[in-house]
């Protein structure tokens, strides 16, 4: 069923049923309580309201995962405008590309933050208003920089707005092959037609502690908040250096008592290999998801292993349908299983095919790209008319299905089977990386006359990536000095592993980069 | 440049760097801001160092200012060692 209620609905009403329960924790920094929540999040939208922000506008988010980001994160929504959250760690110069592309009015970061953004966003011309925290963490700094502004002048109370369902609620930005990331719109009713499906498949309730990992700009982010939020559970944030730190994440999962986890499967395998389980109880856990790349099976028995209890999905969906297919992995994992799970059959909420280059369906067991339809889907990308018209397989009835990209196999009894990609779309860490936005960026770097990107991955290894570059004069280029050259202009999970130099780039007879040549078989994999 | 320091050098050129010129890679040549060790690489790093020399890091002894430089990895090296009765 179609749902008429928005995102920030949730928050209305665990408010106003459990205002004294956990809504968001910091760990070793704070808490608030729905109510507190609810409050603080009012003051966001009543400042937003007082800087002109109306329903439909958008407003950016350029700040560490933190209960200061989430209570801006409702108070946007509560102004009825969409959130635009960049990756607080990555370069200056993409972030304000992001916000420049749709037209934020206001952007809320942190005082540290904004001497770099604003240069870059004055050479773009884009001038968006500020709210600036003195530092993010606890919401202390966000109700700093509000408390301040009100000195000044005082925000009236404003209702919250209402928009329609199909209003934006978030634009999550993703790697675009031409360099420049595309913002994928998604609506209220889309996030809510996934927050009810996670409903009716997990059932979790008020007691409930979900893990936050992933960072607010990837697509997970939104089970973690808002699925926990539809039950008035509470959601423990992991901030970006926390997140990436396996002995601290290992102890925060046992004091925090968390009882759903969420997070890609490298970073399951990071607490596995790295986090010292065995010294921690981690009991409390009922469901493991992961989703975002593919588990390789030994590092998924693994973490089985360690923790045997939960369950565990394999949740599968690009950002532009949010989840779509789900598989429920029962544990133990056989020992003489080595080909990845399935990524399962498709949402309930959802439709889907596997169609043909053509678009005619093939047949249970042939290979072809699976398409998605319904609410989940997204409304298309931000301001890039030429690659909606090609995003979507429309049918005879209207209907738009969303074309993935991704060759799957459906099985007889339902379940989808990922192949592989029809493009040049890697995941790496579960972070979606198009080759060509790399290439875009070390084309800039002036002794660079001709850059090709690949990637390659051993069984069972991270994948790898190799930036194949031709270079004008004869003096070759420092890897360390290219890799910060990246550094400057890329998020980090893009810069290249390794730089190779080639006299000549190789071609193909149509005179195109013969990337098949540049491709060379991965190592053979280190045995455990 | 000390033995610690040598032998941490030539893991992360060998690791990290292959086919880079050694002398570009100095004693205060950041690590982490550069690049050069992403988050997997410098627990991939840590990892090294456990084993090459018996000792145990914590959590909170894992981030830029402690390992930042080989300078700074070298210090802590050699700390840590003294302080578990490893010394050289």
């Amino acid at each position: 069923m179609t749902s008429t209620r928005l995102l920030h609905d949730l928050l209305a009403q665990a408010a106003a049923q459990t205002p004294s329960a956990t809504a968001v924790v910091e760990p070793g920094v704070g808490a608030l309580n729905w109510q507190q929540l609810d409050a603080l999040s009012d003051r966001v939208q009543d400042r937003l309201y007082a800087m002109g922000v109306r329903t439909g506008d958008r407003v950016g988010l350029y700040l560490p995962k933190t209960i200061d980001g989430i209570a801006t994160v409702y108070g946007i929504l509560k102004a009825g405008a969409a959130y635009v959250p960049v990756d607080p760690d990555a370069p200056p110069a993409r972030c304000a590309l992001i916000f420049s592309d749709c037209d934020v009015r206001v952007i809320v970061t942190e005082e540290r933050l904004t001497d770099r953004l604003k240069t870059e966003l004055t050479a773009l011309n884009a001038a968006p208003a500020f709210i600036r925290l003195p530092k993010a963490g606890g919401g202390l700094g966000l109700t700093a920089a509000l408390n301040a502004a009100d000195a000044e002048r005082q925000a009236e109370r404003a209702a919250s707005a209402r928009p329609a369902p199909e209003g934006l609620a978030y634009i999550l930005y993703t790697s675009g092959s031409t360099g420049r990331p595309k913002g994928v719109m998604l609506s209220h009713r889309a996030a809510m037609s996934y927050v009810e499906w996670c409903t009716e498949v997990f059932a979790p309730n008020e007691n409930d502690r979900f893990s936050s990992h992933a960072p607010l700009h990837f697509d997970l982010s939104i089970l973690d908040l808002y699925a926990s939020a539809a039950h008035g559970a509470a959601v423990v944030l992991l901030g970006e250096e926390l997140g990436k730190d396996p002995l601290r994440l290992a102890e925060v999962i046992a004091t925090e008592r968390i009882t759903i986890w969420y997070s890609t499967p490298s970073i399951l395998t990071l607490l596995t290999q790295y986090g010292k389980l065995e010294r921690h109880d981690h009991s409390a856990l009922r469901f493991v998801l992961f989703a975002g790349e593919v588990f390789p099976v030994p590092r998924l028995r693994e973490v089985v292993t360690r923790w045997p209890v939960p369950r565990y999905f394999n949740l599968y969906g690009p950002t532009e349908t949010n989840v779509c297919t789900y598989y429920e992995v029962h544990t133990p994992v056989p020992d003489d299983r080595a080909e990845p799970y399935p990524i399962g059959r498709t949402c309930e909420n959802l439709r889907s095919r596997v169609v043909n280059l053509d678009g005619t369906d093939v047949g249970d067991g042939e290979e072809g790209e699976l398409v998605i339809n319904g609410d989940n889907v997204m409304d298309g990308y931000w301001n890039l008319p030429e690659r909606n018209a090609i995003a979507f397989l429309v049918d005879r009835n209207g209907d738009r299905w969303y074309r993935t990209g991704d060759l799957v196999v459906r099985e007889p009894n339902g379940d989808h089977v990922f192949h592989g990609r029809r493009d040049r779309m890697v995941k790496r860490r579960g972070y979606r990386i198009e080759l060509g936005e790399i290439e875009a960026g070390l084309a800039t770097h002036p002794s660079v006359r001709e850059v090709a990107v690949v990637a390659d991955q051993a069984v069972g290894a991270d994948v790898r990536i190799t930036a194949v570059l031709s270079i004008t004069g004869d003096k070759q280029l420092s890897t360390i000095e290219l890799k910060q050259f990246c550094m400057e202009r890329l998020p980090k999970y893009m810069v290249p592993d390794r730089f190779t130099f080639v006299a000549v780039m190789p071609r193909t007879s149509t005179d195109k980069i013969d990337y098949q040549s540049l491709i060379r078989p991965p190592a053979a994999p280190v045995t455990a | 440049m000390t033995e610690t320091m040598q032998t941490v050098k030539d893991f992360i050129l060998k690791t990290f760097l292959p086919g880079e010129d050694p002398s570009a890679l100095t004693e205060t040549t950041p690590l982490i801001t550069s690049g050069i060790l992403d988050s997997l690489a410098t627990l991939d790093l840590v990892a090294f160092l456990e084993k090459q020399y018996g000792l145990e890091f914590s959590a909170n002894e894992v981030d830029v200012s402690r390992l930042g430089t080989l300078t700074d990895i070298a210090r802590i090296v050699e700390t840590k060692r003294a302080a578990s009765g490893k010394g050289a």
